[in-house]
């Protein structure tokens, strides 16, 4: 029913056995079943503001896998979020290519292109990014509701991911009222109720306290051994540290790629 | 994005900005209210003008001195000139040269004041002749009009409006009172029913006495047989058309005018006056309208503002919606909603508020207001239209925002 439970990944130990109680999802192309599902290939972003070029990315290569955990660590500026704002397809690439599961992006339109997001990719950023007007749940519903799902079943679904996150009781509650850790889990629900492919976290710890960095990384942890995809950036070797791979970048390149042994 | 989720999102928009929304809407509401009222005022005012005008009785043709460059009876230096006389409109009783006219009412008017019981009084007196009640279609509340033999005598008596007697006498049934003008003593033979106002004068505010009594005592000297206004009455409908044409060509040839270009008085029909005021009011309203629809127009820059402002406040909003999923339409139909209730809202209450000022006012401002359901539902409709129009551009604006632009803005 899902492919991934059918696709021993080599490269990383990901564990599988739990991955056939999620549901199946629309995003599962059967050529790629064998293939990763984010390629970048001499991957080239250059801004351009007036005359002042920086180039941010100088030609990067990664394969990231379904399934796989990995962290994204570097210095401040050395262009980690340009990287998620590629793989989340919020920016474009100047040079090179970005293969989402198999399709180059820059073939999609723009309708297209919000639907890839709706779909394969939950995001959680460093400020939460949460609406203040809505409560809990009707914030964690929102992908649901640009992905047509009805309203009854909207609420049930968010009320599901809020009590994923530990945040059963809060569901009315708006984001005003909740702490910082708490604001970042309801993040996280609304990351993961559309049951995207992957999560896309940039610097989610970096505004939280020891003890609510702990328990959105376990959150990580829990949500990758269930299957799910995570990229996590992040500029603090500790936090890094929870991912089962480490991409090393400097300078807008990958200095080095390894296999968590921690 | 459903429709009703898309309405949520810009109801929960519109109402988290009370105040804010409530000053737009009151933009609109303002224009559509004063489109409302203009329009319902000068449809009014032209149905009472030609209420008026038609209760001066049918079949009346109205000679009056001065010539006319038009036919519609726009008469140039009307009631300047003293061209006509009393001469004129016994002509014009002939049944021989003018079979078709049965009756004829010239009037002389003059404005003198009044004295009964130590109570002085300023009104029109009017001479004329004993037609004068059948032409004008008046009737008497009390008494009645003086009589040929009176006329034929140059009788002191006199006919008061109700509205005179009142004044002169606290009281209307003033018949066999005595009331002295220019030192005369007058009779009072008879007072008027009421029959309200035309566009020019007070209909019962009046003094009515025989021509040659007013010829004789009160005007005197030169004028004493000019008359101001001749009333002719057509012997029916059919016949006004020759009633018209007998009375012209006995007026030209008593003035000894060969063309009648070179006409001294001018002839009108009840239909001209009615459509000469009704073209003259009708462009009134036009361009009162087109002055209140500027006034919606400034309203429909107040959307376009509040819009504006709503996208730049929201743009980080817009780029987390647009992170999470939401194409380009679904923003902008969520923007174009906002503005459209922003102008519906707007359209609604000003409705409301002008219909309401239609049905209150003409009792404080005393002419009629006409609300036509036409215009109360094309103004909501041009503030829905309004609230589109000028919500399509930040709305569009909203949608084109890059998506990492949007989020990164703060
Ligand atoms: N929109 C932009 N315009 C110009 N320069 C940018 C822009 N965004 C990022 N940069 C530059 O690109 C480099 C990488 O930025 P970023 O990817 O945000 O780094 P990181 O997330 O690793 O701190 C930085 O030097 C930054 O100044
Ligand atoms: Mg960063």
């Amino acid at each position: 029913m899902n492919p991934v439970s059918a696709n021993p990944v080599s490269a990383n130990p990901v564990s599988t056995h739990s991955v056939a109680a999620l549901p199946s999802h629309p995003w599962t192309l059967e050529a790629d079943a064998a293939g990763p599902v984010i390629e970048l290939i001499d991957a080239g972003k250059t801004y351009t503001s007036g005359t002042i070029e920086f180039e941010a990315l100088k030609g990067i290569n990664l394969a990231i896998h379904e399934g796989e955990y990995v962290a994204i660590m570097g210095p401040s500026g050395s262009g980690k979020s340009t990287i998620m704002n590629i793989l989340g397809c919020l920016d474009t690439l100047t040079r090179g290519q970005y293969r989402l599961g198999g399709t180059d992006v820059e073939e999609l339109d723009e309708i297209e292109l919000a639907s890839v997001r709706n779909q394969q990719i939950g995001f959680v950023f460093q400020g939460f990014n949460l609406l203040s007007s809505m409560p809990a749940w009707r914030n964690v519903e929102l992908p649901l509701v640009y992905g047509h799902v009805p309203r009854e079943e909207r609420r049930k679904r968010a009320s599901r991911a809020l009590e994923r996150v530990g945040l059963g009781d809060r569901l009315d509650n708006k984001p005003g009222e909740m702490s910082g850790g708490q604001q970042q889990r309801v993040a996280v629900a609304r990351a993961l109720v559309g049951e995207p492919t992957m999560i896309l976290a940039d610097e989610p710890t970096g505004n939280l306290d020891s003890v609510s960095t702990r328990d959105v990384l376990t959150l990580f942890d829990e949500l990758n051994a269930l299957g799910r995809t995570i990229v996590l950036i992040t500029h603090e070797l500790e936090v890094a540290q929870r991912a089962r791979r480490i991409v090393w970048v400097k300078d807008g390149a990958i200095v080095r790629d390894e296999v968590n042994a921690a | 994005m459903t429709w009703m989720e898309s309405f949520r999102t810009s109801w929960a928009a519109v109402y988290s900005h009370a105040l804010r929304s409530m000053l737009t809407i009151l933009g609109i509401l303002i224009g559509i209210a004063a489109v409302i009222l203009t329009v319902g005022l000068g449809l009014g005012t032209q149905l009472d003008v030609s209420a008026q005008i038609s209760s001066l009785g049918s079949n009346l043709l109205i000679v009056a001195p001065g010539s006319s460059t038009s036919t519609t009876g726009a008469r140039g230096g009307f009631g300047t000139s003293a061209t006509l006389t009393i001469t004129d409109a016994e002509a014009l009783s002939s049944t021989v040269n003018a079979p078709d006219i049965s009756g004829v009412a010239p009037e002389s008017a003059t404005s003198l004041s009044l004295t009964a019981n130590d109570t002085n009084w300023t009104t029109t007196v009017t001479g004329t002749t004993t037609a004068w009640t059948s032409v004008r279609q008046r009737t008497l509340a009390h008494g009645s009009f003086f009589t040929q033999a009176q006329a034929d005598a140059s009788a002191a008596v006199v006919v008061l409006g109700s509205e005179t007697a009142d004044e002169l006498f606290g009281t209307q049934n003033v018949v066999g009172q005595s009331v002295v003008i220019s030192d005369k003593t007058f009779q009072v033979v008879g007072v008027l029913a009421t029959a309200g106002s035309d566009s020019s004068s007070n209909l019962d505010d009046v003094a009515i006495v025989p021509f040659n009594t007013a010829a004789t005592d009160l005007v005197g000297g030169t004028s004493s047989n000019a008359v101001s206004t001749i009333y002719l009455q057509a012997a029916s409908d059919t016949q006004l058309s020759a009633a018209y044409q007998e009375a012209d060509a006995l007026l030209l040839n008593l003035h000894s005018i060969s063309s009648t270009d070179d006409a001294d008085f001018t002839i009108s029909s009840q239909d001209a006056l009615v459509s000469t005021a009704t073209a003259v009011y009708q462009t009134l309203t036009i361009l009162l309208t087109g002055v209140a629809g500027l006034s919606l127009l400034v309203g429909g820059i107040g959307v376009m503002n509040i819009m504006l402002v709503s996208v730049s406040e929201r743009t980080r909003e817009i780029g987390l919606r647009k992170a999470l999923g939401a194409p380009p339409w679904a923003i902008r139909r969520q923007f174009l909603i906002e503005a459209a209730i922003l102008g519906l809202s707007g359209g609604i209450l000003g409705a409301v508020i002008g219909v309401v000022a239609a049905l209150t006012l003409p009792a404080v401002i005393g002419s009629s207001i006409v609300v036509s359901p036409l215009a109360v539902g094309l103004s909501i409709g041009v503030a829905i239209i309004i609230g589109l129009v000028f919500g399509v551009y930040p709305a569009t604006r909203a949608a084109k925002l890059a998506p990492i632009d949007a989020l990164r803005s703060e």
